[in-house]
């Protein structure tokens, strides 16, 4: 095989760039046919580029990174004396996880998309953004420094405000697209603090520099420099704003407003996983921290079960997809958190196949709806939808961990990795991650049975003029590839236990190089606890299966029942537990007040503009005492002028001790 | 010939000249626009010759193009310019903004025509002038010079009744404290005999200016509180607001900022570095709650030239934070953010005017789904909003990057906490101008919009605007071609810096003041 230049990874970000720069200055102008034709290529190239560096960097003896740097005019990207950041790429085996799910996924969208915006107005607008968003993702993914990283880390951020507001008529729209960035800022804030700590400790952004630096000094970590772990929750933040954790989730379910596509690629799939990767790629330097550690598990497991709570009774498709989405992120961060990084990369992986699958079947429905979200109004889909019906299930069947599905083998990993790792606070933690799985288990089937099963319920007025119908095979055909992936997708990393190879595991250990880890757990604690225990998360599974089965299948209305006597509990859930109305009154509204009333009036008016009115009245009392001097009265004049010099005599003569004590 | 010799007498006087040949033409047609326009882009062309024939290999923080000429004998004052890392960059930067201004002024302006472009070359001059002289009388002559132009402009051309009070405001905000900046230059020409720039910082690296160390204090505040009114510091804003909301747009596009933070940085510095490095804490705290208070205030404006003016007042807080840092990041991003506050304020207001003449409000209430009718002026909207926001690989982020970074490193007390405060502005900045985007560009058409039609940019907006958003991304993505001059001041004074502090001065009373321990706490006297 002919070696490729390493400069060539410099195509999959650029080639995506270019194809938004063609839609964006002439899509205007273009053809429909031309505008995604246009979109297409330009994010088939780089995933087919993808697919070519898979089979150079998997071939044995092949090198286990790639790096890349560009420096124009001979200089790096920011450089200055004592500080250096370049336009570093490098590829290695979590790099290209990643990158596969970014053009491989974000392709198959971009497919789908083609059939689903075809009746929108600013079709080239949307393929525009969603090319900028590949280059940005691919950037993020790419980068050899956090700068870099923050690059595409805030560019898939304005790609998300772009794309959430993307009907900016629409009021709902637009506050959600400024909601979502806004939030992310807060939490951009905290990787900013990082990157500057980071600087200031080791006096440079790359990450082969800093894991280094942090791996020859493990003296750090015993002294207890604190620098390491403040860093660390810095980061922490700045994920939990990305991958929409406990406290800054609040932007996802928003998100929503977004064309489905858009849910499905970017709050699905690549850009909320960034959180993931991110932790996932300092590795070295939250493993140099247990507080920290602690903090990533405890915030994944808080989150996982928060949102599958809400996410049990939402009526909404797409919300009950989002805050599915919140969970299972919850879920990775959770495996980060007990140092299974490769379990969290494995979930992400599935994850990315049936999420994005059930997003864009969700679409499929509401195409075929005309716009109906409200799953109170679906119904009976199954006959007139078959192929959406049997991709979906296929998603359904893989998030909620039923054998041999693809969702199955990633989340058991967590949780079995979660048990094992021996530590009283992550028996707590499974539980959690136990009771979530049966919830999802739940929630999914509910989205089923009540969108595929019984009774049509949809409303005949709304869809009078419009068939129910099955969507174009552009949408199809994604649906079909992602439904094979989410049946297939987990046999990659069958644990040893079932009688695999923990393919999985073993394809990073290049990357979170003490693998051994893995081996160690295993034999500490053999085979048959790892069987009981995805004995009992299957039982988990099947158990919500069949709940979700009695209550809205076997005897509909068990649920409202059940709803109706637990009423409080059932608007706590229902309300969301009021989130977001705590943050506006706790703290938008008296940071909002705070500043009306203290700053503009009190500070602004009363101190700032009120001192150069003073000054004014006072230079105006002063020209008064000067008129009262200015008597012509010669006597007068002679004392003033004595005053005077005595008082410059006695600056002379003190002044000079005066001052020096100044 | 060698031109390099009369290329800043010709930057600094082309424009005067300029205003001369306008004077004499008839006031008819377009031939005020488009004679200041020739005008403007000569002078424009005339700074570009700087940066290409600059010499980043001689010695760092040297000046270059210099002439240094006697003018008067006695008082010794010299015809001294030249330039170097620090003012290069910003001459370029004014010659760009000046062409600029007059092209978004071409419609706004169609009364007393001439009277507007005479007034905005010699501010223009002024500004130029204030850059390049090293000599601290002719420098003072350009900066009160700068002052009356301003003041006419906003007095006359201001748009609504409260313009009057408003240039009063601006000119005795200005014109006060520069009579403390006179009275500390000329003291300092009493105890040295020169007013000469680098013989004054040569003196004060020996700590050789006075022995006497409160005077030395004394004067010391007197140059920066000139200079923190005119930039403006929080708390001492208070022209800001009425200035910008009355004065027109190619005026506001010069008003705030650079020659201040210029002055300060040149002359506050040089001659002061003791006093300079013990006010810091002072003037880091102050900037760190200038950015908050800008970003809160600027979240509550519904006026949009209002929401701009607080949102300069935290950006020109961001570049205090960071040439009080004495640390090479904080100096040199410090110094690249006064380019990208002018540049990105400068498209801000041309943004904000043309909407203005579009439908006569800035009233963000009555706006509302322009996007649907303007898209060009959506899109150059959004795209100076990134810049203002700070979006990486545009030009603000790695300004702010650096400032914040050099603040983290800097030796203060209390830099980590400040720095966390001040690194709010990047969530306030984004609150704040996505409120205004979603206000006036996004949802149904607002009332004005409905009742008026406007129209989309034209060909002169065009020109006037898109080569601000080239140079965003430009900036953003390769700073090292501009960042090697300003590095090379940067990094130059950083080591001045610590020099100084290395070599204890020789005055037993002034040794007394600069003893380790109070170093942070002399701010606070």
């Amino acid at each position: 095989m002919n070696p490729m230049p390493a400069s060539t990874i410099w195509f999959i970000p650029l080639l995506p760039f270019a194809g938004f720069l063609i839609n964006g200055t002439l899509g205007r102008r273009l053809p429909r046919a031309v505008v995604s034709t246009v979109a297409l290529l330009f994010t088939a190239a780089p995933a087919a580029l993808v697919a070519w560096l898979w089979t150079t960097m998997c071939t044995s003896g092949a090198p286990n990174t790639i790096e890349s740097v560009i420096r124009p005019y001979g200089y790096g990207w920011i450089a200055i004396t004592g500080f250096h950041a370049d336009f570093a790429f490098t590829v290695d085996h979590l790099t290209l996880i990643m990158l596969g799910v970014v053009t491989g996924v974000g392709f198959l969208i971009h497919i789908y998309s083609v059939g689903y915006m075809a009746h929108e107005e600013g079709y080239w607008r949307f393929f525009a953004y969603l090319n900028l968003f590949m280059f940005f993702m691919s950037v993020l993914v790419l980068a050899a420094n956090f700068l870099l990283l923050f690059v595409g880390w805030e560019g898939v951020g304005l790609c998300s405000y772009l794309l959430i507001g993307f009907y900016f008529k629409k009021a709902s729209a637009a506050n959600a697209g400024k909601k979502a960035f806004i939030v992310n800022r807060i939490g951009d804030f905290g990787f900013l603090l990082a990157m500057f700590l980071l600087v200031v400790h080791f006096g440079s952004l790359d990450f082969s520099q800093v894991f280094t630096d942090i791996a020859q000094n493990p003296q750090w970590q015993q002294q207890g420099a604190h620098f390491l772990p403040t860093i660390c929750l810095l980061l922490i933040l700045g994920a939990a704003g990305k991958s929409a954790q406990i406290p800054l989730y609040i932007w996802l379910p928003d998100a929503m407003e977004g064309p489905t596509p858009v849910s499905a690629l970017i709050h699905a799939a690549t850009m909320v996983t960034a959180g993931i990767y991110m932790v996932a790629r300092c590795h070295v330097l939250f493993n140099s921290s247990p507080l920290a550690l602690s903090v990533v598990a405890i915030i994944g497991a808080a989150t996982a079960i928060f949102a599958a709570s809400i996410g049990m009774v939402q009526h909404d498709i797409k919300r009950v997809l989002a805050y599915s989405t919140i969970s299972q992120l919850g879920y990775m961060f959770m495996a980060c958190g007990v140092g299974a990084y490769a379990a969290g990369i494995f979930h992400l992986l599935t994850h990315s196949f049936f999420k994005a699958l059930l997003f864009l079947a969700a679409g499929s429905v509401i195409h075929a709806l005309s716009g109906e979200q409200d799953m109170r109004k679906m119904g009976g889909l199954r006959t007139r939808t078959p192929i959406t019906f049997w991709c979906m299930s296929a998603g359904v069947f893989a998030i909620a961990g039923i054998p041999p599905f693809a969702g199955f083998f990633s989340k058991d990993e967590i949780l079995y990795r979660t048990f094992a790792s021996n530590n009283p606070l992550h028996i707590v933690l499974w539980l959690i991650g136990l009771a979530t799985a049966g919830m999802t288990s739940f929630y999914m089937f509910r989205l089923w049975f009540k969108t595929f099963f019984g009774e049509p319920r949809v409303d005949p007025h709304a869809t009078a003029h419009h068939s129910i119908h099955e969507s174009p095979w552009f949408m199809l055909l994604p649906l079909v590839v992602l439904a094979f992936l989410s049946v297939t997708g987990g046999w990659v990393g069958i644990p040893a236990a079932l009688g695999g190879n923990n393919g999985m595991e073993r394809f990073l250990d290049p990357v979170f190089t003490n693998g051994t880890a893995a081996e160690a757990v295993a034999a500490t604690t053999g085979h048959a606890l790892e069987l009981v225990l995805t004995l009992v998360s299957v039982l988990v599974a099947v158990a919500g299966f069949y709940i979700a089965y009695v209550f809205y299948y076997e005897k509909p209305g068990t649920a409202d029942a059940l709803a109706e006597r637990n009423s409080r509990a059932y608007a706590v859930v229902k309300n969301k537990y009021w989130v977001d109305e705590f943050y506006n009154a706790f703290l938008i509204t008296p940071l909002l007040m705070f500043t009306r009333g203290i700053l503009e009036i009190v500070v602004e008016r009363g101190v700032v503009n009120g001192s150069g009115q003073a000054a004014g009245a006072a230079t105006r009392g002063l020209a008064w005492i000067e008129r009262k001097q200015i008597s012509g009265n010669i006597r007068s004049y002679a004392g003033w002028l004595a005053i005077g010099a005595a008082a410059v005599i006695a600056v002379m003569l003190f002044g000079q001790s005066m001052w020096g004590h100044l | 010939m060698n031109i390099d010799h009369i290329i800043l007498s010709l930057i600094v006087f082309v424009p005067l000249a300029g205003a001369l040949v306008l004077t004499l033409l008839p006031d008819r047609g377009k031939t005020m626009q488009w004679a200041a326009l020739a005008v403007t882009l000569l002078t424009f062309v005339l700074t570009l010759h700087l940066p290409f024939h600059y010499s980043y290999a001689s010695h760092p923080g040297g000046f270059q193009f210099e002439r240094n000429v006697p003018w008067i004998a006695a008082p010794a004052i010299h015809y001294h310019l030249g330039v170097d890392g620090l003012s290069m960059w910003l001459m370029v930067l004014t010659g760009l903004l000046a062409p600029l201004g007059v092209l978004i002024s071409w419609r706004a302006i169609d009364q007393r025509k001439k009277l507007f472009y005479v007034l905005f070359l010699l501010q223009q001059v002024a500004m130029m002038g204030i850059f390049v002289s090293l000599d601290m009388f002719l420098y003072y002559a350009f900066w009160e010079m700068s002052l009356v132009p301003m003041t006419v402009l906003i007095a006359t051309f201001g748009r609504s009744e409260k313009r009057r009070r408003a240039a009063i405001k601006y000119f005795l905000y200005a014109f006060i404290p520069s009579g403390l900046l006179l009275a500390a230059m000329l003291w300092l020409y009493a105890q040295t005999g020169t007013f000469d720039l680098p013989k004054l910082a040569a003196l004060a690296t020996q700590h050789a200016i006075s022995p006497n160390a409160g005077a030395l204090w004394i004067a010391s505040l007197g140059f920066l509180l000139a200079f923190a009114v005119k930039v403006p510091v929080f708390p001492l804003h208070g022209w800001l607001v009425d200035a910008i909301s009355e004065a027109p747009t190619a005026a506001v596009m010069v008003l705030a900022g650079k020659t201040a933070l210029y002055s300060m940085l040149r002359f506050s510095f040089a001659i002061f570095p003791e006093q300079s490095h013990r006010v810091a804490p002072l003037m880091i705290a102050l900037a760190a709650i200038g950015i908050v208070y800008g970003g809160l205030l600027a979240l509550v404006q519904n006026d949009l030239k209002k929401l701009a003016a607080y949102s300069t007042l935290g950006q020109l807080s961001f570049i205090m934070l960071g040439i009080f840092t004495f640390t090479i990041a904080g100096l040199d991003g410090g110094i690249y953010q006064i380019l990208n506050e002018s540049l990105a304020g400068a498209a801000f207001f041309m943004l904000l005017g043309l909407l203005y003449e579009r439908y006569g409000t800035y009233d963000m209430r009555q706006y509302g789904g322009l996007a649907q009718r303007l898209p060009w002026v959506a899109t150059v909207f959004v795209l100076v909003t990134l810049s203002i926001i700070g979006l990486p690989i545009l030009n603000s982020f790695v300004g702010e990057f650096l400032i914040l970074s050099g603040s983290m490193q800097s030796p203060f007390a209390h830099h980590h906490l400040l720095t966390a405060l001040a690194a709010t502005g990047v969530i306030l900045s984004a609150a704040y101008m996505l409120r205004m985007i979603q206000r006036v560009f996004y949802c149904e058409l607002g009332p004005k919009p409905q009742a008026v039609a406007g129209w989309n940019l034209d060909a002169r907006e065009h020109i006037a605007l898109w080569p601000v958003v080239a140079l965003f991304l430009a900036m953003g993505l390769c700073p090292s071609l501009w960042m090697r001059a300003i590095d090379s001041y940067g990094a130059s004074m950083a080591d001045h810096f610590a020099a100084i502090h290395a070599t204890p001065p020789a005055d037993p009373a002034a040794l007394q003041t600069t003893s380790p321990q109070t170093t942070t706490g002399g701010a606070r006297r």
